[in-house]
Formats: C-alpha cells, sequence, structure tokens
C-alpha cells in the first residue's frame, strides 16, 4: 500500500489542483494538455509518461514558471479508446484552451487526433518511435523515424554479426506492417533474397507463442546466421521471450532485436533467460552522461521510487516539453502559429550526449544506439551510430514515398507531402 | 626413540610446509599482478581486443580465473573507481554486494551507479561459454560432458580432435558416445579423400542438429564428388523424414499444451455457467487474481517453493473474491442472464482498474522456478518443461474437480440444485449456501488457472481479458454444464489451431476456428456434448 499512497494522493492533488486553479486564476497559468491513457490497455505504457510530464511542469514551476507565468497541468484519461483520444483532445483544445499537447501513444491514436488538431490549430507532442509516412504542421514528431531506429539496427546485424537470414515479427496493426515493408524493401536492396527472409504476423496480446518460436528454429537451422527483428508489441513480448527462453533459443544462436521492448518492458520480465538479446533506441538508461544522472535522479525523488527506470519515450517527451519550453521564451507568446514557426531549428541537448534540433520536416536528429539486455533488466549499448541521424519522415525505401519530402519551413514549400519530382503538395491528406 | 624420530620428522614436515606456502604466495603475487594487468586491459579494451585477452585468461592457471569467467558473461564483472579495483558482484539489484576480483575478499555493499561494468556482447559471451564448456570433456558429469561435444560442434576446432578420439575409447554414456562420434565424423566431411567424406556423410544422416545439416547441406549442394553428393543426399532425406515426424509430434504437444491451458482458463466457467448458468464476465479477473496471488507469494518465498504454496493461497484468495460477488451481487439478479451479463462485466472493470491502483499498471515479473526452466526430452521430441508442468497441472485440477462433484456433500447438492432447485431445496438443501459455495469453487478454480498462466504470459491488469473469449468458445463448444465436454473441447481446439498455425498463419489460424465454431453451434447449438433431462429445458 505505501507504494500506491504517492500515486493516489498525486492524482486527486493533480485534480483538485486543475480545478482550482481553473476556477480561480484562469489567466495567469499557461495551460499544457497530457493525452496519455491511464486506463485500459496502454495504461501500462502511457502512465509513466503523463507523470513525466507532471515531473517537467513541475520543475519548470521551480524555475519560475515560463513568461512570467505558472505552468498549470491538464490530464485527461482517453482510456486506451482511439475514438475517445479525439473527444479529449477536441475538449482540451476547445474547453480547457490549453497552449499545448503532450500525448498519444500508438499511431492509430494518433491518426485519430491529427484531424482535430489541424482544425483547431493545436500543437501535439508525439513523444514515441512511429512507422513514419508523415508530417503535419500541428504535430511535432519527438520520437525516432525508422531510419533512426530500425535501419540502423538491421544495419548493425548485418555488418557486426553476419546475419544472412531474417526473420521479421510483429504484431497484426499498422507501425509493424508500415516498418517490415521498409526493412524488405531495404534488405532486398541490399541483395538479401527472398527465401531468407520470413514474415510473421501475430494478433495482439498474443500468448502461445510454441509453434512460431519453432518455426523460427527452424528457419533458423540453414546454416546461415539467422535474427528476429521483432516489432512485436508490448504485451505480447513477455510470453514471446519466455517462450524464446525455454525452448532454449538463447541470444548466442539466434539474436532477436526488438523496437518495443525498453526498460520498463523488461521491469515485468524474469529477464535472465534473454541476455543478449538486442534493442534499438535512441536513449538507455544505462548510459552514463550527466543530463542523464540528473533526470534519473529527478525521476526517482519525483516518482518516490528508487526501482522505476527511464526509457526512451520519456527522453522524447523531455526533448519536446524543452523544446516548446525554448519555443514560447523566443517569441514570447503562447500562440500556436508562432510557437509552430519558432520550433524549427531548436536545439536541446539529449540526455545521452549530442544535440537535438528539430528539423523542418517536424523530426529530431538523433543518436541511434544498440543495445543488449543484462540481468538486471538494463541495457549495455554495444553499438551506436557515428553522430547523430536527422530522422526521415517519409522513407527511402518505399516505391510510394520515395520522392516526398516535409518541409514547413521553406515558405515555398511549407508542405508535409511535397512531391519533389511533380513539385506539388498534395495538401494535409495522408494516405 | 620412536617420539624423537617421529618429532624430527615432524619438524623437517613443517619446514618444508612452510617452504611450499613461502614460494606458493610470491608465486601467487606474481601471478595476482599478471592478472591484474590483464584485467586492467580488459577494461579498456574494444570487442575485438577483449576475445584476445579472454583467449588469454582462459590458459592462466590461477585459482580465481573460474571465478572471472563465470562472471564476465553475465556482466557481474565491474571496475571500482573508488580503490582502482576489480570487483565482482554478487547479484544485479542497484545495491549489491562485491568482492574483489583477484583475491575473493568481501568488500561490502555498494551501490551499482557507483560501478563501471566490463562490458561483454554476444560474440564474447558464446566464446567464454564455449571454453568453459570444452574444458568439461572429462568432467563427471554427463551434462557437462554434453555440452562440451556441443560446444566441438558449434565450433569444430583440428586442435580438439585428438582429444574427442581419446574420449571416445572411455565414454561410458551411449548417447555421448553417439554424439562424439558424430562430432568426429562432422570433422571428416572436411577430409580431401572423397570416400572418407562419403562415409561421413553416411554416419550423419538422421542428427537434426542444425551444426550438422548445414554442413550437410553444404556438402550435398556443392562437393565436388558425386558419389559424396548421393551419400550426402541419402543422408539427408534420412534426416528430413525424422524431421518432419519430430515436426508432427512438436505440433501435436504444442496443441496439447494450448488445449491445456484453455481448459484450466474454461473449466472454473464451466462450473460456474454451466452448472449454475451464471454467465461470470468477471471469471478472466478472477484468473488475474490468482496471477497476482503468485506475485504476491513470490516476494516473500524462495521462486523454488512459491509456486505449491501460491496454488492453495490463489484459490482461497478468488473463491473468497468470488463468493462476495455471489453473495454482494449475484443473488439478486438470478433468472435474469443479460443483467447479470452487464453487471459482471461492471465488476470486471472494477477489478482492473483497482489492481492497476493498487499494483500499478506495469506488469509484475514473476519468475519461474528452477524445475519448470528448459527444456527435457520426451523419447526423440525436446519439449519444454513448463508446458509439461502445465498439462500436468492441468490433469491434477480437472481430476480433483471431478471427484469433488462425484464423492463429496457438496458436489451431490450442487448438482442436485443444478438438475432441479425446487426439488433440492424441498429435500432439504439450503440451495443459497450451495449458490455460493459452487461461484466460489469455480472462481477458486479460475484463481489457480490465474497461477498456471502466470508462467506463461504477462502477469498484468488485462490478463484476464485475453482470456475471458477463449473460456466461453471452450465451454460452449463443450457443452454447457459438461465437465468432460469442456475437457474434449479445449483438447481440440487447442489442436486444431496449431494444426492450423502454421499453414494459415496465428491471425486466420484464430479466425478460421471461431468460422468453424460459429458453423458447428448452428447444427448443434447445445455443443459436443448437451445435457440431457429436464435441467437441459431451463
Amino acid at each position: 500500500m505505501t507504494k500506491t499512497m504517492p500515486k493516489l494522493s498525486h492524482w486527486l492533488l493533480a485534480g483538485a489542483l486543475s480545478l482550482g486553479a481553473t476556477l480561480a486564476h484562469a489567466a495567469d497559468t499557461i495551460k499544457v494538455g497530457v493525452l496519455h491513457s491511464l486506463s485500459g490497455t496502454m495504461a501500462i505504457s502511457e502512465t509513466t509518461l503523463k507523470d513525466t510530464v507532471l515531473m517537467l511542469i513541475d520543475e519548470q514551476n521551480k524555475k519560475g514558471g515560463l513568461l512570467g507565468k505558472k505552468l498549470e497541468a491538464v490530464v485527461v484519461d482517453p482510456a486506451s479508446n482511439w475514438p475517445l483520444f479525439a473527444e479529449k483532445a477536441r475538449e482540451l483544445l476547445q474547453k480547457d484552451k490549453v497552449a499545448v499537447v503532450f500525448g498519444c501513444w500508438t499511431s492509430v491514436s494518433r491518426k485519430s487526433v491529427l484531424p482535430v488538431f489541424e482544425e483547431l490549430n493545436g500543437i501535439l507532442f508525439y513523444p514515441v518511435q512511429y512507422e513514419g509516412e508523415e508530417s503535419s504542421r500541428n504535430v511535432f514528431y519527438t520520437g525516432a523515424a525508422p531510419n533512426q531506429q530500425a535501419i540502423p539496427a538491421v544495419d548493425y546485424l548485418m555488418k557486426d554479426l553476419g546475419v544472412k537470414r531474417w526473420v521479421l515479427a510483429g504484431t497484426d496493426y499498422v507501425y509493424p506492417r508500415t516498418t517490415n515493408k521498409i526493412l524488405e524493401a531495404y534488405l532486398k536492396a541490399k541483395g538479401v533474397k527472398e527465401e531468407d527472409i520470413m514474415i510473421n504476423y501475430t494478433p495482439f496480446g498474443h500468448s502461445d507463442w510454441q509453434s512460431i518460436v519453432a518455426d523460427i528454429k527452424k528457419f533458423g537451422s540453414a546454416g546461415k546466421k539467422t535474427a528476429v527483428v521483432s516489432t512485436i508489441n508490448g504485451d505480447a513480448n513477455v510470453p514471446f521471450y519466455k517462450e524464446l527462453g525455454n525452448q532454449g533459443l538463447s541470444a548466442t544462436d539466434i539474436p532477436v532485436v526488438a523496437f518495443s521492448v525498453g526498460e520498463e518492458e523488461l521491469s515485468g520480465i524474469d529477464t535472465k533467460p534473454l541476455v543478449g538479446h538486442l534493442a534499438a533506441w535512441n536513449y538507455f538508461m544505462s548510459i552514463k552522461d550527466k543530463a542523464n544522472d540528473a533526470f534519473i535522479k529527478e525521476w526517482h525523488a519525483f516518482i518516490k521510487d528508487k526501482k522505476r527506470v527511464t526509457n526512451d519515450p520519456m527522453e522524447a517527451t523531455y526533448i519536446g516539453f524543452n523544446m516548446w519550453v525554448k519555443a514560447v521564451e523566443k517569441t514570447k507568446s503562447t500562440d500556436p502559429n508562432k510557437v509552430i514557426d519558432a520550433m524549427v531549428g531548436i536545439e536541446y541537448p539529449n540526455l545521452t550526449g549530442g544535440m537535438a534540433k528539430m528539423l523542418p520536416n517536424h523530426h529530431l536528429t538523433k543518436p541511434v544506439f544498440i543495445g543488449e539486455i543484462q540481468a538486471d533488466g538494463q541495457f549495455d549499448v554495444v553499438w551506436k551510430t557515428k553522430g547523430l541521424v536527422p530522422g526521415d519522415a517519409w522513407s527511402d525505401y518505399l516505391p510510394g514515398s520515395k520522392d516526398i519530402a516535409a518541409d514547413w519551413a521553406d515558405p515555398k514549400i511549407k508542405c508535409g507531402n511535397y512531391n519533389t519530382v511533380t513539385k506539388k503538395c498534395s495538401g494535409q491528406n495522408y494516405k | 626413540m620412536v617420539s624423537r624420530t617421529s618429532f624430527r620428522a615432524g619438524l623437517a614436515g613443517f619446514a618444508l610446509l612452510l617452504l611450499t606456502l613461502f614460494a606458493a604466495s610470491s608465486v601467487r603475487a606474481a601471478d595476482d599482478d599478471a592478472l591484474r594487468t590483464l584485467l586492467t586491459q580488459l577494461r579498456e579494451a574494444d570487442f575485438t581486443e577483449k576475445e584476445a585477452l579472454i583467449e588469454t585468461l582462459v590458459g592462466m592457471d590461477h585459482p580465481r580465473i573460474a571465478a572471472i569467467l563465470g562472471a564476465l558473461p553475465e556482466s557481474r564483472l565491474y571496475y571500482q573507481e573508488e580503490g582502482d579495483r576489480m570487483v565482482i558482484a554478487q547479484s544485479d539489484d542497484t545495491e549489491i554486494a562485491i568482492e574483489d576480483a583477484i583475491t575473493g575478499q568481501p568488500l561490502g555493499q555498494v551501490v551499482k551507479r557507483d560501478l563501471d561494468r566490463i562490458r561483454v556482447n554476444n560474440r564474447l559471451r558464446s566464446l567464454i561459454e564455449d571454453r568453459l564448456a570444452s574444458l568439461g570433456l572429462s568432467s563427471a558429469d554427463p551434462g557437462k560432458r554434453r555440452a562440451a561435444v556441443d560446444a566441438f560442434l558449434r565450433n569444430p576446432k583440428p586442435e580438439s580432435v585428438a582429444r574427442l578420439k581419446a574420449r571416445l575409447e572411455v565414454e561410458p554414456d551411449k548417447k555421448i558416445q553417439e554424439l562424439l562420434a558424430a562430432a568426429l565424423a562432422l570433422v571428416d566431411l572436411a577430409s580431401p579423400e572423397a570416400t572418407v567424406r562419403a562415409g561421413a556423410a553416411k554416419a550423419l544422416g538422421g542428427w537434426t542438429q542444425a551444426e550438422i545439416r548445414g554442413p550437410l547441406l553444404r556438402v550435398a549442394a556443392e562437393d565436388s564428388d558425386v558419389t559424396v553428393r548421393e551419400a550426402a543426399k541419402t543422408a539427408l532425406a534420412k534426416t528430413e523424414f525424422r524431421l518432419q515426424m519430430l515436426g508432427w509430434a512438436e505440433t501435436l504437444f504444442f496443441g496439447l499444451s494450448l488445449g491445456s491451458v484453455l481448459i484450466l482458463a474454461a473449466i472454473g466457467l464451466a462450473v460456474t455457467f454451466g452448472v449454475m448458468g451464471v454467465i461470470n464476465m468477471a471469471h478472466g479477473e478472477l484468473m488475474m487474481l490468482g496471477a497476482y496471488t503468485t506475485w504476491l507469494t513470490q516476494q516473500y518465498l524462495p521462486v523454488n517453493w512459491s509456486l505449491p504454496v501460491a496454488v492453495p493461497l490463489a484459490f482461497l484468495a478468488t473463491a473468497l473474491v468470488g463468493i462476495a460477488i455471489e453473495r454482494g451481487i449475484i443473488r439478486f439478479l438470478y433468472g435474469r442472464p443479460l443483467e447479470t451479463l452487464l453487471a459482471t462485466f461492471g465488476i470486471s472493470l472494477i477489478l482492473q482498474q483497482a489492481v492497476r491502483s493498487i499494483f500499478s499498471p506495469l506488469n509484475r515479473s514473476v519468475a519461474t522456478p528452477d524445475w519448470m526452466s528448459g527444456t527435457i526430452l520426451l523419447g526423440p521430441l525436446e519439449v519444454t518443461l513448463n508446458r509439461l508442468v502445465i498439462i500436468g497441472f492441468c490433469i491434477a485440477v480437472f481430476a480433483l474437480l471431478w471427484l469433488a462433484l462425484q464423492r463429496t456433500r457438496l458436489g451431490l447438492e450442487v448438482r442436485a440444485v443444478a438438475q432441479n432447485r425446487a426439488m433440492a431445496r424441498a429435500m432439504g438443501v439450503r440451495s443459497a449456501r450451495v449458490d455460493a459455495l459452487t461461484f466460489g469453487l469455480g472462481s477458486g478454480i479460475a484463481g489457480v488457472a490465474g497461477v498456471a498462466l502466470s508462467q506463461l504470459t504477462n502477469v498484468g491488469p488485462n490478463l484476464g481479458q485475453n482470456y475471458i473469449v477463449d473460456s466461453f468458445m471452450v465451454v460452449v463448444f463443450g457443452g454447457v454444464g459438461n465437465l468432460w465436454g469442456t475437457l474434449v473441447a479445449g483438447l481440440s481446439l487447442g489442436v486444431a489451431n496449431k494444426v492450423l498455425e502454421p499453414w494459415s498463419g496465428a491471425v486466420l489460424a484464430k479466425i478460421l476456428v471461431l468460422v468453424f465454431l460459429i458453423l458447428f453451434i448452428q447444427k448443434r447449438p447445445r455443443g459436443l456434448f448437451p445435457q440431457r433431462g429436464r435441467a437441459a429445458e431451463v
């Protein structure tokens, strides 16, 4: 119980504060919307991000707020329900008149709120790695695009581990499907043959992995080094890794590199059988850096639990929040049009070194790390890119998006999907 | 006289002992220094340099080598800046006990973030495991000898051939003998003589390991000699046949195992839905509570003992929750199935959110005990132990439930109330009490199923949702109110799913099974084993 008490009280406090604040001095604060699921399936991942935003606001207020005003969090719960995301987004923008929203995790929730943000001209910071193929004027993508996570990971497996055969395993929804399409095209461009690629999709929350793991084992026994590239979604990972461990597939036989498994997901697994499996992220908690150490310390103090971990989407939230603060300070206003224009070009240091820069396509420059799972549930970095990788909204490996570019800075283009061949912008309509 | 000589001998012996001790300690000091330099180099080296350093480390003669090599792949070797020394950590928590890597002297507790980990990657890890394993060729433990031969298969080095040949002469274990012979044949496969290669290829037929099949495939495709290629092809045909047989047996096992999970999830529902007619949408959440009980038990008990304790605890806890639900809500809604459905759905949401608030929305990590990890050879088939244990557990739960319903007073009353409530009451059965106990029994079994599920899947607030549809499917397919029906339905749905899966993919397999079920219900609305008699009419 002791563990839960701070949480509950936190909640109540936040609720009471926001209510009291709206009644008393509505004009004296800048409102920040938090649109993360606190109940339902996605609560497992999104609750942490809600806490992260609250921590960042707290810290900013301690520094004296922003433009002389205090920041005030407006927390809503879209309950892992995609249409509800759109409703809550509308509520935040119209009723609460928030200056900015931090939110969403799944791609489907982002797609669901996108029209609302464009209609009401709001600002959304989206902190999760995603499949790309999108760039909206009203959204800032602070997570990784495929070329900042998937492609470098495959490069590492190919060059450093000599992998010749590939299993692309994913949960059956838009992010894995698009990512795997990009990866398949990329692998084929690198000369990998059709029969050396196995693609497998499973339903959400799949829990019986026996035959699929046996299939992977068979596929990997053809005498060529085999690796699994996993876009399996959060909850299905635990039974997948358990089955891998039980069937004796260790990382030295067939390594698995995952794009959706971070420190937080590992804290729910007994990691001993997983040692050596890989993950690709732009941030790892284990990376030693002054900024990271300070962030972790602050997180532990805020959440009052020394065992809680930090992860990549938290860093993305942190960078996004601080960039927004910088943009507001620069324009001395929270007017969406001014802030959106000021955002491009803003720089803020990463937690792991280097400088994140907001690009004209509303994506960031990021370092890419490959980490190996350790017995304590942390990752050890075994490889990283030299320098930072600029996020590419439209993949160069898909036939449809090769010629598309996004540029919100160039006054002649100002478009999220500009066709560089026909020199035309097809407006805000995304496929 | 006697005493004097013995005294003198004793004195000489003592002197000798001192001398050796002194010599040993000075040698030891020199060794320590060499080891220290090596470990210091290890700290700064990149992965390729580390590889060479580890090879030197393996060749060194120092009592601490085994401890260091054991700690390195588990990432327990650290550098401590304060004191400038290499240390070995005992565990993996945030605060850990450390000892000096070179002397083995304990150094107390430190915070892990203050230490610098000596990083290893997969390649180094397998290198170390390989070297450690190949040292075990003459060990007394057959498992270690096997591992040594396996290590050779993965990395066949010509310089080890002589040792393997020598071992083959004296090896008492028949299985390891065969494996040794295969390992040696694998070396012969690269021989310059065609006849030797052909003979080796023939001997390797039927070995399904990738390490043997891979080279054989290469020989069958690329060898310069036709006879060798043919021999390799015949051998491969033998392997393929064996693989196919094993594949079928494996599919059957996977099906039975999925079936046993389905039965465990459904059997509690078979009691509440089948016998009492209550549509309990919170059934999945009762399983979730059982899984959380397992997690709680593991917080206080060692992992290996936690499960046997968790089973009765989970049964009690969920049975009590079940009785509370029945007494508090369901008893007011008997005979109104739609309202029961909605009410229990509400309970399921309340239970989920309660767990989220009490334990956090994050998954909890439930460890697998040693006796349930890894694989076991069942004849030629390698099966995972946890699945095997769960199949056994499922049979035990089913048998106990069946006995309870057939052989106990409560069971008799439950059946009586299920068959004809009014008549049973007229005979003096307190039907309200029986209702509560029956619901408690069904709920308790759901909790027990949760203990099993905690070994297979996430222990989190959503655990129940993933199983509720499947459970209803099994009960409806088997025939409401029939335990045997549940058993047969669970097993057949499990096997059908696993037979379809490799052919159609996991998503389509699930859809196909559902479509089949819908069609089946059209034909036989009461399931596989419909209940006969008056009760069926209600």
